[in-house]
Parts: structure tokens; C-alpha cells; sequence
């Protein structure tokens, strides 16, 4: 849900990186962060375990520059990947305006991807959303592991809507500013074809 | 979607800022910050200008949104006011009309008691001014006026990724 504030001549959009655990949702925003100047960005914020395990989110403010005189920010979260925090996950994506699927390129890890896309889905609709409706990108992140399933083998599992998507290596930051992009861009429209409306 | 995007107009803005620039002196509270309930940072006033309100207002989401979670797990349907007692600092975060949070950062030169007796008023003044937003938003978006994104083209879109 988008905040337009004409006061400061403003306008704050939320997007949502999910997935699987160790996916690379946090390693996404890491590599965003560190590529922004910093004028463009605020402090990232991790709320993670003592072993760097996304605990809560992870958070980060994002200037992207102006339309129509507006300010454009975007306020990047991931949710925690791991099975056991659905009740986190479900709390962040309230009020979301754009949704990044993060998926584990790793053959082994395409179960985890399912479930998770699945998860995605059941807790968007408790929130009165549905996937169908809300700009979405998916990014098939690690492709540069060996394990990596073929790219169509993906394509046909996760990206059954055929939303934008992305080849990634997050650690490297390969496709990663793409899917930003694409997401944002996603949002943005969807701010202009709704009259801000939802 | 069940939720309505926030719009703020400048006499909104006015009118908030009022509100929490009273509090800020009747409650002799260092710093007051309204933040929308998906973590939006909407007004500030007081004399904590310059700290990382952007981060202060995800987390304080974050937070209400967790013990709201924790409220539904015993039964109860909110927390609407939460307490965090430090060594010189102490946070009074309230819930205001369901949808804002009201943070006032307050240390040795007021009380609990104070803050609790003046937010309660500023609280309401906020409900019936967010009531009012929430009902201009809805007259605005049934006559498709209720941004100015309404209007952009997809070359604006684009130029914002061109360099």
C-alpha cells in the first residue's frame, strides 16, 4: 500500500523479497546496498540470528529519483526464509506494493522453491491479496552453481504466470539491480493504471 | 486489495504537525514520530530532527505488527500501547485509529503518567484527523484524482532507469 505524501512531495512503495531459506534474499539487498550511493539509500537493518539467519527482515531504504516532481522511495524487505517463521512472513507482507520471488537455482532445492511459492500465495490471500494481481518478478538466483537446474526446467515450475524474470547471481550481483528494476518499474505502473488506487 | 494507499495533502501535513508540536510540549517529550502501520515515516516533531527516523519507523512497525501477532496467539485483539523503559530514554508507542503508530520519545523531564494523560488526547485529535484522510482518499480515488502517478507515461517509467 503506497503512501503519497504531498507535503513533502513524496511517494513510498514496498517490495517484498521472498523465497526459500538461504535462497539469497538478504544477499540481494546486500549487494543493492553496497552498490548505492549513499545519498540514494538509508541504513540497512538486518534482524537476523547470531548465525546471520534472517530472524525477522531485513530492510532497506531506496531513493530511486523523481517523477512528475515526486520522489520516488522504495522500502526493500525480505521476510525469513526458513519453514518455521510463516507467522513473520505473513506480518511483512502486509501492505506490500511489489513482490520478488527469490528461487534456489539447486536441483535439490526446487521442492523448497514450490512450497514456497505456494507459501507466498496462502499468506498474500490471507492479507486480502492475490499473487495474479500484484506486480511480481521472479529471479532463479545461483546460476552460476553446478547443481543448477536447466533455466526452462524453472521456468516451467515457478513462473507459471509468465511474470518478468531473471538469471541471477546475487553474491556476484548478476541480475540483481535487473530484477529491481523490473519489480519497481512493475509497482509503478501499477500506481499509474490504478490512479493510486487500489 | 482491502487496503487504501495513504494520501497526504499539505493541509493534512498542517494539521498532524499542530497536533504533535502540542504534545511535544504539554507531554515535555524530546521527540514525536507518526508512522504508518506498513512502516511509512509520516510527521516528526521535537528535538530528535537528524536521527535515522526512516529505520526508526520499519522497526517500530515491525514491532507493532509483532505483538499485534502476539495479541491474536492469547486471544486478545491488539496491543495498543507498548511501554520500552531505558536508562535515559523511554519510548511510548501508541496505536491511533487502527492504522498509525504514535511514537513519543520522552526521558527524566516528563513521566509515564504525563505521556500517557496527553497522548490520549493528541490520539484522538489524530483519529479524527486520519478519519478524515482515509475519507477524502476514498472521495478521491472514486473520482480517479487520487495521484499524480495517475497521469505518468511509461517514458517517465522508464527515464527514472536510464542512467
Amino acid at each position: 500500500m503506497s503512501f503519497i505524501n504531498y507535503s513533502s512531495r513524496e511517494i513510498n512503495c514496498k517490495i517484498v523479497y521472498y523465497g526459500p531459506g538461504l535462497c539469497g534474499k538478504t544477499t540481494n539487498l546486500q549487494f543493492i546496498y553496497s552498490k548505492t550511493s549513499p545519498e540514494l539509500k538509508g541504513k540497512m537493518i538486518s534482524l537476523a540470528t547470531e548465525t546471520e539467519r534472517t530472524l525477522f527482515f531485513d530492510f532497506l531504504p531506496l531513493a530511486l529519483g523523481q517523477i512528475r516532481g515526486f520522489k520516488t522511495r522504495f522500502h526493500l524487505y525480505t521476510v525469513p526464509g526458513q519453514v518455521f517463521y510463516d507467522a513473520s512472513r505473513k506480518l511483512i507482507l502486509k501492505g506490500v506494493d511489489g513482490v520478488v520471488f527469490v528461487a534456489d537455482s539447486q536441483i535439490e532445492r526446487m521442492e523448497a522453491n514450490l512450497e514456497s511459492v505456494d507459501n507466498l500465495k496462502i499468506n498474500l490471500k490471507e492479507q486480502g491479496y492475490e499473487l495474479e494481481k500484484i506486480p511480481y518478478v521472479v529471479q532463479y538466483n545461483k546460476r552460476d552453481l553446478p547443481n543448477a537446474a536447466p533455466l526452462d526446467e524453472m521456468r516451467r515450475l515457478l513462473n507459471t504466470m509468465g511474470v518478468p524474470d531473471f538469471e541471477a547471481c546475487a553474491n556476484l550481483g548478476k541480475g540483481v539491480f535487473d530484477t529491481l528494476k523490473a519489480t519497481a518499474k512493475g509497482v509503478l505502473t501499477d500506481l499509474k493504471r490504478l490512479g493510486g488506487g487500489r | 486489495m482491502i487496503d487504501t494507499p495513504l494520501v497526504m495533502y499539505d493541509d493534512d501535513h498542517r494539521k498532524i504537525l499542530a497536533v504533535l508540536q502540542r504534545l511535544v510540549r504539554d507531554a515535555n517529550a524530546k521527540g514525536i514520530f507518526l508512522v504508518d502501520k506498513n512502516g511509512q515515516l509520516v510527521a516528526e516533531a521535537g528535538e530528535m530532527r537528524g536521527i535515522d527516523s526512516t529505520s526508526l519507523a520499519s522497526l517500530t512497525a515491525g514491532n507493532i505488527a509483532a505483538t499485534g501477532g502476539l495479541a491474536k496467539i492469547i486471544g486478545e485483539e491488539e496491543f495498543p500501547i507498548h511501554f520500552h523503559q531505558g536508562q535515559r530514554d523511554n519510548l511510548h508507542i501508541t496505536l491511533v485509529a487502527g492504522r498509525i503508530i504514535l511514537v513519543v520519545v520522552f526521558d527524566e523531564r516528563s513521566s509515564l503518567g504525563l505521556v500517557r494523560l496527553r497522548v490520549k488526547k493528541a490520539g484522538a485529535e489524530l483519529g479524527h484527523i486520519f478519519e478524515e484522510i482515509r475519507k477524502k482518499t476514498e472521495r478521491a480515488q472514486a473520482a480517479g484524482t487520487a495521484s499524480p502517478f495517475a497521469e505518468i507515461t511509461d517514458d517517465d517509467i522508464d527515464n527514472l532507469f536510464s542512467e
